[in-house]
């Protein structure tokens, strides 16, 4: 899949300006950004529902408006939002979408892995948030599409229903289907994907893999949990005793992020500075720069806005 | 193979079309108030009309039961094709359906072949529902070809242009607004647009509403079932009123 140099604007707001990316085949890749970065824009624009309005964009080599009829059943296709009938049953919808196609997968199966079972019956309206979206999954895969959109997959999803979602695209990725996945979370990111492209305000801001992303640089953190809240002027305080190159970031008034070198003598200022300050360390936790202090230092602004 | 190697491909045509009206169907016989539009209402107004006729002593050329079956199939039909359609279709549009659709691989002419078939199997459902009451009142319909023809071509057509009317309703407006819409049409043209009542029971009006959608679709019914013929000018006005509705729907409809 390319994607050339994509310009969309709705009236004066400019959704994409400029966007290139690729995707290779057989692989997970995340397009990664805050709300209206262009995430589903550009996810619409290579499914068809939007011709674009410069620029060029190439799905498995077709173009996804002229070739529609062609592509639509190579792909599959997970929207943000519903689309199922409110008064349709989940496994009645997922059936109903698994007859559209020549070789469907089994429904039976696909219910159980994606842990569909109990509701099966219910009316799509009554199913909760993680369950509808479970279903929006379900209905992408089971056509055996060359390549799936989804569209923030997880978004809003509790602990078990997210790893359920990630093992599936996992699973549909090591069986030979390309994914295409936005989320605005670095870890499903980070988890998921072989390829990342960090998109902000319709550009492309910076592509790779999420080691890639990561590496390249001394910079650590040292992220730093306390049994009762910090003194206050904790931060200050801290960055005298750790000196110019760290930076300090209090997260709440339990917890804290060092970003700086994290080596042994750093880890050993934070302790003695703990024991001057009467804080007792819950936990003390050793990182590498993750892939939102990646997107900080590309566009000065956080990923979760 | 594993689970999920990729062998895509539509089915063919027709079972989407199957698949597609069947779920219609269920969907549109499940919901409650369509199925008092599309049944009780009906059964209500043939019952009270031949009923009600009895009582103030109103008296037509033909038995009440057999000028007011005609109307109320007309009726059923316009209550379905257009009142029905416009709503679900209206929130099909809101849930995202047709957009969902729309990336599967049922063509735009499957999508409407099985809703079209998908009305008419209502239909059939209603027919069956309303001419049973009807003989148990003691209707009798003509019988002969130009009835047959005449009964079933003016539903088709009736069908295609209220349908046609009611996509182009459900295209243009919001859900609710196409839900109040769709349904004051329905009650407006029931009342004042010559659809269950003979266009002579309007006076000097009956000559404008031979001109709807609705009063076309009732006279058709009437001269097959009443008279036994096929009537030429209502299946003329239903294919003009297709026609408008068609290339309305056509510019104006969006899958969002």
């Amino acid at each position: 899949m390319q994607v050339i140099d994509l310009a969309m604007r709705y009236g004066d707001k400019v959704a994409l300006d400029g966007l290139s990316l690729e995707v290779a085949r057989g692989s997970i890749t995340a397009v990664l950004g805050p709300n209206g970065a262009g995430k589903t824009t550009t996810l619409e624009t290579c499914e068809g529902y939007r011709r674009p309005q410069s620029g060029t964009v190439r799905v498995l080599g077709l173009d996804p408006v002229r070739d529609r009829r062609a592509l639509l059943p190579r792909i599959g296709v997970m929207l943000q939002g519903s689309g199922a009938w409110s008064g349709a049953r989940a496994v009645e919808m997922l059936r109903h979408v698994a007859s559209l196609h020549a070789h469907p997968v089994d429904v039976d199966l696909l219910v159980e892995r994606l842990g569909l079972a109990d509701c099966g019956r219910t009316p799509y309206r009554r199913l909760s948030g993680g369950q509808q979206q479970r279903l929006g999954l379900a209905m992408a895969v089971v056509g055996r599409p060359e390549l799936v959109f989804v569209d923030e997959p997880t978004a809003g999803m509790d602990p078990q229903a997210r790893r359920d979602t990630w093992a599936l695209l996992e699973e549909v990725r090591r069986d030979g289907v390309t994914v295409v996945l936005t989320t605005h979370y670095m870890d499903e990111a980070e988890q998921l994907a072989d390829t990342v492209h960090i998109i902000d305000r319709g550009r492309l801001v910076a592509s790779g893999s999420p080691t890639e992303l990561t590496r390249g640089s001394q910079v650590s953190t040292i992220r730093l949990v306390v049994t009762r809240p910090f003194p206050p002027g904790a931060p200050a305080s801290l960055t005298a005793a750790l000196g110019p190159d760290v930076v300090v970031r209090l997260i709440d008034e339990l917890s804290l992020v060092v970003t700086g070198p994290a080596d042994a003598s750093t880890l050993a200022r934070v302790s003695r500075w703990c024991e001057e300050q009467g804080v007792l360390p819950e936990s003390l936790h050793l990182g590498t720069r993750s892939l939102e202090d990646v997107f900080l230092d590309l566009t000065g602004r956080e990923l979760a806005v | 193979m594993s689970t999920f190697t990729p062998q895509p491909g539509a089915a063919p045509l027709h079972r989407m079309i199957a698949a597609q009206a069947l779920m219609e169907t269920r969907l549109l016989l499940r919901n409650g108030e369509q199925l008092l539009l599309a049944v009780v209402i009906p059964v209500v107004v043939l019952v009270g009309g031949v009923a009600g006729s009895e009582r103030v002593g109103l008296s037509f050329s033909d038995p009440a039961v057999d000028m007011f079956t005609p109307g109320v199939l007309a009726l059923a039909v316009m209550s379905t094709s257009f009142t029905s359609l416009a709503i679900a279709t209206g929130f099909e549009r809101r849930y995202g359906v047709i957009k969902r659709l729309g990336a599967s691989p049922l063509p735009r002419s499957g999508l409407l072949g099985g809703k079209v078939l998908a009305l008419l199997a209502v239909e059939v459902l209603q027919a069956l529902v309303v001419g049973g009451v009807a003989l148990a009142l003691g209707w009798n319909p003509q019988g002969g070809p130009g009835a047959v023809v005449g009964a079933l071509l003016t539903a088709l057509l009736g069908t295609a242009a209220f349908a046609s009317l009611g996509l182009f309703v459900a295209g243009a407006l919001r859900a609710e607004a196409t839900l109040a819409a769709a349904n004051l049409v329905y009650l407006l043209l029931m009342a004042g647009g010559a659809v269950v009542l003979p266009r002579s029971a309007y006076g000097s009006f009956g000559s404008v509403v031979q001109w709807l959608p609705s009063g076309a679709l009732g006279d058709g019914l009437r001269a097959a079932l009443l008279d036994g013929h096929v009537a030429v000018l209502p299946a003329l006005v239903l294919l003009g009123w297709t026609a408008l509705g068609t290339a309305l729907t056509a510019r104006t409809f969006t899958w969002e």
